[in-house]
């Protein structure tokens, strides 16, 4: 395994592997200004998303870092923010700017669509010219942050996409890199598995805080025993059965070896390398969103059944065990490892498959949901606006 | 032609990973934990990805995979059979 790649160093000193300049709203109200830009500068991308108004508490501190923590992210060279108001907009642009990087603010009361689209247009400009110059530089492998979460998962997915996905996370964690896993109420039936592989004590209570008040959500909620959510009807046609068998397939993305090293909150950044497990929603985009806004730069998407999903500053790559799935939805499918069903390849050799489609796309190429235009971008919400 | 995969030697249930997996049919299954393979009798039709069943269980018996419990059984299922969510139940939530 190569011990670098060639990435693009930011201000604060991460590595990305993509170089966006991404035009971001702070609301929903937004959306329209931010994709007006996009379309006048050709290479910037928007990022429309619902949300944004009359949120509180705790809601909205996610909310805001989930847009700081995209726009911080070292996939993107420089930000235009666009919010209804000045002043949420401006605590937008303050946490981006925390990084270095270019950052600039529009509000759009007082001015209106067409000027606040000429002037946020200006700058966008300034920036994507100025971001075509930056130039790729070869950075330490352990530099790399990576995340994995699986969607419309069968039960290919656990024995052969996501234990390619624990053998490259063990090789990627013992190269010193950063890694985040996630998916709380899919470890359901495995969190005893997942609680042994915590570091020490005090990792395991933080874990098992987590797990408790997640499955007190459900509990709180439920009107049934979940078997028409969870597994979802796509995973019971793939041939799951209970959210226990999900669970054990899903927890074969952290590999045999690598420890939990700690426990993060919903797009909290990790503080050091290796293995992070992120509190999380199972739902696929919401969790890839949550991983790009903590600052991961490439993620790790096992599927069985087919989920097509894509990420607007993460490049996704889609692992696939099922056969079926890779013959008929091929335009999908990164790494193909169908072949650890028919014993024609070992688990080590469908890792290192991985780790080459790794590098090839961090060192440039698109991702297949990146080439068919895949740009997800969900935010998490835990509760009613005001 | 592997027809289905186990995990774990003691899985009272394997995954199909083939299409056309039919009654009457004899299966071959890896187990991979072990790299070895064993035979087995198919009595039903089962799509691509679900389980056949390795042994007779009987209701309230527990479903072993990847060597752990994966819920209980509900209907009576014999070795050779389709063993998915109208024989077996989660034991959470």
């Amino acid at each position: 395994m190569s011990n670098s790649f060639q990435g693009y160093r930011r201000e604060n000193g991460r590595v990305g592997v993509r170089n966006h300049v991404i035009i971001l709203p702070v609301d929903d109200l937004s959306n329209a200004a931010c994709e007006a830009v996009a379309h006048n500068i050709k290479g910037t991308l928007a990022l429309p998303h619902p949300y944004g108004r009359l949120q509180f508490g705790a809601d909205l501190d996610l909310h805001f870092r989930t847009l700081i923590g995209t726009g911080a992210n070292p996939n993107v060279a420089a930000v235009v923010v666009i919010g209804i108001e000045e002043q949420w907009t401006r605590r937008v642009v303050d946490g981006i700017r925390a990084t270095g990087k270019p950052v600039a603010g529009f509000g759009i009361e007082l001015h209106g669509d067409h000027d606040t689209i000429m002037r946020a247009s200006k700058a966008a400009k300034e920036y994507v010219q100025w971001a075509s110059e930056l130039q790729r530089i070869e950075c330490a492998l352990s530099e790399l942050w990576v995340s994995t979460k699986c969607g419309e998962s069968d039960t290919t997915s656990g024995c052969g996409a996501n234990p390619t996905v624990g053998d490259a996370f063990d090789k990627l964690y013992a190269a010193g890199c950063t890694l985040v896993f996630g998916e709380t109420t899919e470890l359901t039936g495995g969190e005893q598995l997942v609680a042994a592989r915590c570091r020490d004590e005090r990792v395991r209570a933080d874990f098992l805080r987590v797990f408790d008040r997640y499955q007190q959500v459900i509990d709180r909620h439920k009107t049934s025993d979940l078997s028409d959510s969870q597994p979802t009807k796509g995973n019971i046609a793939g041939g799951l059965t209970t959210i226990e068998e999900k669970a054990l397939g899903n927890i074969q993305k952290i590999g045999r070896t690598c420890r939990i090293d700690g426990v993060l909150d919903k797009a909290e950044m990790p503080t050091g390398p290796g293995l992070w497990f992120m509190d999380s929603s199972s739902a696929a985009a919401e969790m890839v969103t949550l991983c790009a806004a903590a600052g991961f730069v490439v993620h790790f998407f096992p599927t069985g059944q087919g989920n097509v999903i894509g990420n607007p500053i993460l490049p996704v790559i889609k692992i696939c065990a099922n056969p079926r799935t890779v013959r008929t939805m091929s335009e999908h499918v990164d790494v193909d490892t169908s072949g650890l069903l028919q014993r024609e390849i070992t688990m080590g050799q469908a890792g290192d498959k991985l780790l080459d489609m790794m590098f090839r796309t961090v060192n440039g190429r698109l991702t297949a949901a990146e080439a068919l235009g895949h740009r997800e971008f969900v935010l998490t919400r835990l509760y009613e606006s005001a | 032609m592997i027809h289905c995969v186990l995990h774990d030697p003691h899985d009272s249930v394997a995954v199909v990973v083939v299409e056309g997996v039919a009654a009457g049919m004899t299966l071959t299954g890896l187990v991979l934990d072990e790299d070895r393979t064993l035979t087995l009798a198919c009595v039903q039709d089962i799509p691509l990805g679900h389980k056949v069943a390795l042994k007779d269980m009987a209701v309230g018996d527990t479903v072993i995979k990847y060597g752990v419990d994966i819920g209980k059984v509900v209907a009576p299922i014999l070795r050779g059979q389709h063993a998915h969510v109208h024989n077996i139940k989660t034991k959470r939530w």
